[in-house]
């Protein structure tokens, strides 16, 4: 027992290869955007000029938009994900309907980027299936006020396309940690069906609903690649103006302000995601 | 009671094809429209499946498939290795490290991809200088980027035996620490291993964010860039690789449930 804390040093060795990879790879690059977000464009001296930055009106209003966007396909995503996830937890368990939705469920949140904008444009695009099907067949052209498809409205209704998956893949096993005892129970007290769902489901699931939605929040608002193939004119939203700022770096001023805007992605996303655990974490005491 | 029971399960029945229907259509809507618009210039799923013509017509095309797969390969390869032998390492030996391995894996999901990638270019000036620009240069990336999916697969997996136990016995028998890990643990993690590299795989055939922005290629750069020239074949590759996501989780989550219903 005398040689163990020479070993552990040396057991200390095992672990070398991962973590100087991870501090190559992942810890220097998170300083170089927490620091360069608070240094000279010159690359030496402590500023907050960049953080003052974002209080710019086009960033701010990047931002605006961003958050907008995140919440809307957050929520349109948690509420139709949510239906589907109940329509399924009253399917067969184990059945074969649940186990394709399932399936088809965690391969659809993965689909977004490049694919899934090429898929829209083939569908709502200008000359896309649906929008020339109606123009011939309905007489109505959807873009009769605009093309939106490549402004907020068309960005939130693809975003949505992955949103709801998710939202079902993440939001299933809190109704199935519903017991159908507590339905029971709560007709045997002699109450409705709108009480069972205001008074006990309703209560119990919330936590789970809102957890759920705050990781659709996060998962729209670190999306970068479905917008940058979709808007390939203008900035509109914050991954788009970091965009801008990498791949315009001779104009003056840009590099460091991009690394502000990053460090202000990683705030929100943070906050979010540890809003979400915490959402989490009271959804197990009833329905882990 | 059972009126009760068997009006309720009529109610669920007509709900749930309901929103089956209608989800249903937004969700196929999209594919079916590629299949349309793919299919309005002949010749286009002709050529996809002829490798020496599309190689000659799309060279960009042809490069950005061939990068991505040796990248797919690539990253599967070098996240195994980094990541299994630390795994059971930090289990066997050094559980006080386990928070720490934990948290770093699992960071990458609180730092989006183009807040990485505004980060890794400086290091990328690094890794250009010492070994060129080639596309092959974005598996370390793409291994930070696919940590979080693929700590938890291995995680879940080595939680699910006896770790400790298997390797005292194997080191009683007097097994070295390398025959420990490659011949008594990792069997017994195989489906753990099969489900990580599978995620990996599928995670970085859809990766845009970094490729683009760091200027080296892949499918989806190529896909990007060729929607600028020839909509109806960029379509038709979407579709292609997209399907062969489907496939891929697909497989990916018929090996998951195997794996539950042996425990």
């Amino acid at each position: 027992m005398a040689v163990r804390p020479r070993l552990r040093g040396a057991a200390l060795l095992g672990a070398v290869p991962f973590l100087v990879y991870v501090a190559i790879f992942l810890i220097i690059p998170t300083l170089v955007v927490a620091i360069g977000a608070f240094t000279g464009d010159g690359g030496h001296g402590f500023t907050l000029d960049n953080v003052r930055a974002l209080g710019d009106e086009y960033i701010l209003a990047a931002f605006g938009r961003s958050v907008l966007l995140s919440a809307l396909s957050a929520l349109f995503g948690a509420v139709f994900g949510a239906l589907l996830a109940y329509a399924l937890s009253t399917a067969k368990p184990g059945g074969l309907l649940r186990r394709t939705v399932t399936a088809a469920s965690g391969v659809l949140a993965q689909f977004g980027g490049v694919t899934l904008a090429f898929a829209f444009l083939a569908t709502i695009g200008i000359s896309g299936f649906v929008t020339v099907w109606l123009q011939e067949h309905a007489g109505v052209d959807i873009y009769a006020n605009g093309v939106w498809l490549f402004e907020l409205p068309g960005l939130t209704l693809v975003y949505t396309y992955f949103q709801i998956p998710l939202m079902v893949i993440v939001f299933l096993p809190a109704l199935d940690g519903i017991r159908p005892q507590w339905r029971e129970a709560t007709e045997n007290l002699g109450g409705t069906t709108w009480q069972y769902w205001t008074r006990v489901a309703g209560p119990l699931l919330a936590p789970a609903f809102l957890g759920s939605a705050l990781l659709l929040f996060a998962n729209a608002f670190s999306a970068y690649a479905t917008a940058a193939a979709l808007v390939s004119q203008g900035n509109p939203i914050i991954p788009l103006q970091i965009r801008g700022a990498l791949t315009s770096e001779v104009v003056l001023g840009q590099a460091n302000l991009g690394k502000a805007m990053a460090l202000g992605m990683v705030v929100v996303v943070a906050v979010v995601m540890t809003l979400y655990s915490l959402l989490q974490r009271r959804t197990a005491r009833w329905l882990g | 009671m059972a009126g009760v029971i068997a009006r309720r399960a009529r109610k669920q029945r007509a709900f749930r094809w309901t929103v089956l229907i209608l989800l249903g259509v937004f969700f196929l809507l999209p594919m079916a429209a590629m299949l349309e618009f793919s299919t309005r210039t002949a010749g286009t799923w002709s050529l996809l499946v002829d490798w020496p013509k599309l190689n000659e017509t799309y060279p960009d095309l042809a490069a950005g498939i061939v990068a991505s797969l040796e990248q797919a390969g690539l990253t599967a390869l070098l996240m195994l290795v980094l990541l299994v032998p630390t795994a059971i390492w930090v289990r066997l030996r050094l559980p006080r490290l386990r928070p720490l391995v934990e948290f770093l894996c699992l960071l990458p999901l609180t730092i989006p991809a183009i807040v990485l990638v505004v980060g890794l270019a400086p290091v990328y000036a690094w890794v250009t200088y010492f070994l060129g620009g080639s596309s092959l240069t974005l598996v370390f990336a793409y291994t930070v980027l696919v940590l979080p999916y693929a700590y938890r697969a291995i995680d879940a997996g080595l939680s699910a035996i006896d770790v400790k136990t298997l390797a005292e016995a194997a080191r009683g028998l007097g097994a070295g620490w390398f025959t420990v890990m490659w011949r008594v643990v990792l069997p017994n993690i195989r489906s753990a291993v099969l489900s990580a590299a599978f995620l990996t795989v599928a995670l970085v055939l859809g990766e845009f964010t970094i490729a683009s922005l760091l200027h080296r290629t892949n499918l989806q750069v190529a896909i990007e860039f060729l929607g600028k020239s020839s909509a109806t074949m960029s379509v038709a590759v979407s579709l292609t690789a997209l399907l062969l996501a489907f496939v891929l989780l697909l497989l990916l989550s018929l090996f998951g449930d195997s794996r539950k219903r042996k425990t």
